[in-house]
């Protein structure tokens, strides 16, 4: 099985508006739209290049919302980006009626997702995002793992996609791992790595951790196959059940609410088809603080080592 | 110049239109009179002398758009759309019923024609028409977005972020109609929230503000005309309208917002209408 490297790293947010940039030069109905925070979740590689299809629309999320919309329907391609804690929640009602009630095709992008954001504290962490976007009707939601896989996603969003989907990324510099033979497929989850004690489920910046925990876990002679869900809607409900039947136990790993998020999801789908002992990791329903994302990640339980610990714990509560 | 018949036939264009409004929301038991029958004149002027559209081609590319933000007007919408030949107006009777193309609030996922925009979430709808008018620009289109909006409705911050925004980007090809009947569904608008200054608002955001008498055709279209003239910021009607115009018993009165006439009541009421025409 492959062993997994990190390349180097480099935040979700660069392959993300790399992604935007490549997108636009194939597709000159691509338009940007910024809140004031261009810069920051990286659609100013975008607007730089292409300053006449870039619209500042200042602090006013709503209404950007509403105005890509509006340029959908004229025939642009609009892609919207502001911190997911914005896109996804203040923007719920806009989103769910200016766009998915229209099936308007608009890229939402969901930036500083997760606890790993840091200093900035709770109230830029997005943490409710995933929740909100997969109940949207027509909505369809792609969580990748590093900025290699955020690139090819946002240009398979923008270019291949139809109607509305909203795209989560990270703030912080993380391990770039995936590479040309793992090619982003749209709705395919990824197996990583094989095994047959424990599934970890994961998706965006965790999916390293979960790989971190399975090479920890190797070593114990317990077999983690890693299953890395970049499309958290449409699910892989197959690969899901597959996986989750080849094993013995399951685990769920998100920067996100353990309530509706990705791990609620997989459950669903488990809990409807292949009956499964299951843990979600992620944030136990609580808001984050302000610290540096390692300290924060292990203290909230979201690193390889924590992931690891789990799987012992529910691994010999099935002995 | 508007002739003095185009005016008279745009009036009973009017008439057929309440008297189509009421009876849908009659035969639907519910839904939002009020509005609906104080936008009628302002409705019959867009679809029958100020826009650019086709009926037979509603997605002809270079039609002006009508962006309904007040969803729950959508009786009259629906009666003026049918009136203009969009659909057959037997199918105004299958309003707010199960399986009609006719939604409570306009969708446009249920397939009636004619509609722009899937609204009825206040505060969105100018959002959309700065993002079609944009698009236009970016295009070098001479198409115009008109948007109809509540004065209840101003009340939602957003409205004023697309305000902004009109401004910011000087959209001479927007203009917003205010349904200004100074009520809304708690009462008087300076009650529930006072509105006024409106005019200076407006200026203030940098939008060209007219006001008119939004129940009087022959001022509606002058209006119209000038409103379209305006270069280099959007413009603003600020339409001073009767909830409930046409129906004498029910004029002016805040309690019409959101309900139908009975079954019983709508002999009376369209009686009423055509009365008020002649
Ligand atoms: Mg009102």
């Amino acid at each position: 099985m492959k062993k997994w490297t990190n390349k180097g790293d480099k935040p979700t947010r660069h392959g993300f508006g790399e992604g935007v940039l490549e997108a636009a030069k194939i597709n000159s109905s691509v338009v940007g739209l910024g809140v004031d925070i261009t810069g920051s979740v990286s659609m100013n590689f975008f607007a730089d290049a292409f300053p006449e299809r870039f619209y500042s629309m200042g602090v006013a999320e709503q209404n950007a919302v509403g105005v890509a919309s509006g340029l959908a329907l004229s025939g642009k391609t609009p892609v919207f980006s502001t911190y997911g804690v914005f896109s996804a929640l203040r923007d719920a009602d806009q989103v769910r009626i200016s766009i998915c009630y229209n099936n308007v095709h608009v890229v939402v992008g969901g930036a500083h997702a997760g606890i790993s954001v840091g200093p900035d504290g709770a109230t830029h962490q997005a943490l409710e995002d995933i929740a909100v976007m997969r109940t949207l009707p027509h909505m369809k939601v792609i969580s990748p793992c590093d900025a290699y896989q955020a690139k090819e996603a946002t240009i398979y969003a923008i270019n291949e996609l139809d109607g509305p989907v909203y795209v989560r990324f990270g703030r912080e510099k993380v391990p770039n791992f995936m590479d040309e033979n793992y090619p982003f497929e749209f709705g395919k989850a990824q197996v990583l790595t094989e095994g047959s004690d424990i599934t970890f489920f994961s998706t965006g910046h965790m999916t390293w951790e979960a790989l971190q925990a399975s090479e920890i876990l190797k070593n114990e002679n317990i077999g983690a196959r890693v299953v890395n869900i970049h499309t958290i809607k449409p699910i892989d409900k197959a690969a899901i059940i597959k996986a989750a039947s080849e094993t013995r136990a399951v685990l769920t790993v998100e920067e996100h609410q353990i309530n509706g998020g990705f791990g609620s999801a997989v459950a669903e789908v488990l809990a409807e088809n292949q009956p499964t002992w299951l843990k979600r990791i992620g944030m136990p329903d609580t808001f984050g603080e302000s610290g540096q994302p390692r300290e924060l990640m292990e203290k909230y339980g979201l690193v390889g080592a924590n992931i690891a610990q789990k799987a012992r714990e529910i691994l010999s509560r099935l002995k | 110049m508007v002739t003095f018949s185009k005016i008279e036939q745009l009036k009973s264009v009017a008439t057929e239109i309440r008297v189509n409004t009421l009876k849908s929301l009659a035969e639907a038991g519910s839904g939002h009179t009020g509005g609906s029958l104080g936008l009628a004149d302002i409705f019959t002027a867009l679809y029958f002398y100020v826009l650019n559209h086709d009926p037979k081609n509603p997605k002809w590319e270079d039609r002006d758009r009508l962006v309904l933000s007040i969803g729950h007007v959508a009786p009259v919408f629906y009666a003026t759309l049918a009136e203009a030949g969009y659909f057959d107006k037997s199918e105004l009777m299958t309003l707010r019923k199960l399986g009609s193309r006719l939604q409570g609030h306009p969708g446009r996922e249920h397939g009636l024609p004619g509609i722009e925009l899937s609204a009825g979430s206040l505060g969105q709808g100018l959002s959309v028409a700065v993002g079609m008018a944009l698009a236009a620009k970016a295009d070098k289109k001479q198409h115009r977005i008109f948007c109809v909006n509540g004065d209840g409705e101003l009340q939602e911050g957003s409205v004023w972020e697309a305000i902004m925004s009109a401004g910011h980007y000087q959209l001479d090809n927007l203009i917003s109609i205010v349904d200004r009947n100074r009520v809304q569904i708690d009462g008087p608008t300076s009650e529930v929230m006072g509105l006024e200054p409106l005019k200076e608002k407006f200026e203030s955001f940098g939008w060209e503000v007219m006001e008119c008498e939004g129940n009087n055709m022959e001022h509606i279209l002058r209006t119209f005309a000038l409103a379209t003239k305006t270069l280099a910021k959007p413009t603003v009607i600020l339409a001073e309208t009767t909830m409930g115009k046409g129906v004498a018993e029910i004029e002016g009165d805040y309690r019409w917002h959101g309900k139908p006439p009975k079954k019983d009541q709508l002999e009376s009421f369209i009686n009423q209408v055509k009365n008020a025409a002649s």
